[in-house]
């Protein structure tokens, strides 16, 4: 009661103020609000509706089982990051550490790299369609699906790790190159491991993109509700929650998906972030 | 003594900014040189010169001569060699983010040193010349970003001498540092310079005066004067070296 007091006078001497923090608070109450509902409304329509038969191995039209869209999510993060991750981070080491400051080539990429972000999910499909699946014969596949998924994480990736690599304060390179090692030997050894937390949460956001996305797939990797390998067509846990919805037959099925999306995304997040921690254990203080 | 360093007529460029002129210089063997002067009268700058740190500098150019016992630095020498060879100290402690043991190691197994006998004796052996083992060495394992400034500072030195140089380059090492820290790396110094050639930058001429042989005094871009140390604070030659080590300007 007395903070309530105290609160009401500061807002008599100094109205305006008292008026911003009023605004910032509840603008910051509003985005955990709507969070919260969210998640709530998910799980109170989900959890009712998560029958152990949804998690059988073989998928039909009367027990619309997600666990083959489940393994092929896992599959098709997997494989995105396989492809993604050593391109992007490549990419970000030439453009922070070895590219020459200021250049033509450097401008260029970046510019590259900030249009690609702003495409829609939808043109990637097409594109990841008619180039992997039409011209390189991939067919609807798993493998076509993560190539288009890679192309459309790479600037996201390269980006944070980009952000990460920048943030290394140059005073350890000097340390380093004052040691007598060369450029290869600090990057790898001083600057990247400085920049590992910065980089797995490019990784993390870019997982959720991957686990999210829809539209790029529904061209590239299909909508075969089977455990799929590599050259197969298979469907990802969103693309089924978007079949089951869309059809209108089976949205309770739908809500436990979105229920277990959420549990995947979390659990992939708190993964990344352990691992992020170990990796950086010992080093800093 | 012989020369550690010969410098000959050695002019440097940062784009179209002539910022060291002419510079002609001896720098002996087993002696702690203080080079001083007022700010950006290219001292740390010179300093840099003597293990090519420049060279990361975009749009720095050198001419003249640089010898390091009688070789030509800037002619055909490998630079990381070179570097192995002129550690350096820097104005900020900089020890990597990773362990204690890892940061003194760095130097040995950049060198190609993979043994862990012969790096646990480098790294002792190190720490204990910085005199800084018996403060860190039940925490070798521990992140060497934990320690104070102070004694990061001294790690960073022990981190040079697990390379084992020849010559010691300091840039400014006690600028961020407190007084009793200042005072044990001024120690330091003394005890370093029996078997190492030390080149020091200094803001703090009682520093200079406290533990150089010789001093070296630089004025915008321009070795004024150089010599004992004793010389230079007693009897300056030149009357803008008096002026400045007696506080009248810088």
């Amino acid at each position: 009661m007395r903070s309530w007091k105290r609160w009401h006078r500061d807002a008599r001497r100094h109205p305006l103020s008292a008026l911003v923090s009023l605004i910032t608070h509840l603008a910051a109450l509003c985005t955990v609000l709507i969070l919260g509902f969210l998640v709530a409304y998910i799980l109170i329509n989900g959890i009712p509706n998560l029958k152990p038969a949804l998690f059988s191995l073989t998928y039909t039209s009367e027990n619309q089982s997600m666990l083959p869209a489940i393994l092929n999510t896992c599959t098709m993060t997997l494989l995105s990051l396989l492809l993604a991750v050593p391109v992007g981070v490549g990419a970000s080491i030439y453009l922070t550490e070895y590219a020459p400051r200021g250049s033509r080539l450097v401008a260029l990429v970046r510019l590259t790299t900030e249009t690609l972000s702003g495409i829609p999910s939808i043109v990637y499909g097409l594109f990841g369609m008619l180039l992997f699946g039409n011209a390189l014969h991939l067919g609807y596949s798993m493998l076509s699906g993560a190539l288009t998924l890679a192309i459309m994480i790479l600037p996201l990736i390269m980006r944070t790790t980009e952000e990460a690599l920048c943030s290394v304060p140059d005073m350890y390179r000097e340390g380093s190159f004052g040691l007598g090692a060369g450029r290869l030997r600090t990057t790898l050894c001083v600057v990247l491991p400085a920049a590992v937390p910065g980089i797995l949460s490019g990784v993390i956001l870019g997982v959720g993109r991957i686990v999210g996305e829809t539209a790029a797939l529904m061209y590239t990797s299909g909508t075969v509700e089977k455990i799929a390998g590599l050259m197969d067509s298979g469907i990802t846990l969103s693309v089924h929650m978007y079949r089951q919805a869309s059809e209108g037959l089976y949205t309770e099925q739908a809500y436990a998906t979105a229920v277990v999306l959420l549990a995947l995304v979390l659990m992939i997040n708190l993964l990344a972030s352990r691992l992020a921690g170990k990796i950086t254990k010992g080093r800093q203080a | 003594m012989s020369n550690t360093f010969t410098v000959k007529d050695m002019n440097l460029w940062y784009g179209d900014f002539h910022a060291l002129k002419d510079v002609s210089l001896d720098i002996p063997g087993g002696q702690i040189t203080a080079l001083i002067g007022p700010s950006g009268c290219g001292k740390s700058t010179f300093l840099r010169s003597l293990n090519r740190m420049n060279d990361l500098v975009q749009g720095c150019r050198i001419t003249g001569d640089i010898r390091l016992c009688g070789e030509d630095i800037y002619g055909g020498m490998d630079v990381n060699l070179l570097r192995k060879r002129v550690g350096m100290v820097f104005q900020k402690p900089n020890p990597f983010p990773m362990s204690v043991y890892d940061n003194i190691a760095y130097g040995p197994r950049t060198h190609g040193i993979r043994k862990r006998a012969q790096l646990d004796e480098i790294v002792e052996r190190s720490l204990r010349d910085a005199a800084i083992w018996d403060e860190v060495k039940d925490r070798l394992n521990r992140s060497a970003l934990g320690l104070s400034g102070g004694q990061q500072q001294r790690l960073c030195i022990a981190r040079a001498l697990a390379a084992q140089p020849e010559v010691i380059l300091m840039d400014e090492p006690t600028s961020a540092l407190d007084p009793i820290s200042t005072g044990r790396i001024e120690d330091l110094a003394l005890d370093l310079k029996n078997d190492y050639t030390i080149v020091m930058v200094t803001h703090n001429m009682q520093q200079a005066a406290r533990i150089s042989d010789r001093t070296v005094f630089f004025l915008l871009g321009e070795v004024i004067e150089s010599g004992e140390t004793e010389q230079i604070f007693s009897l300056p030659k030149d009357s803008r070296t008096e002026a400045y080590v007696t506080g009248r300007f810088g």
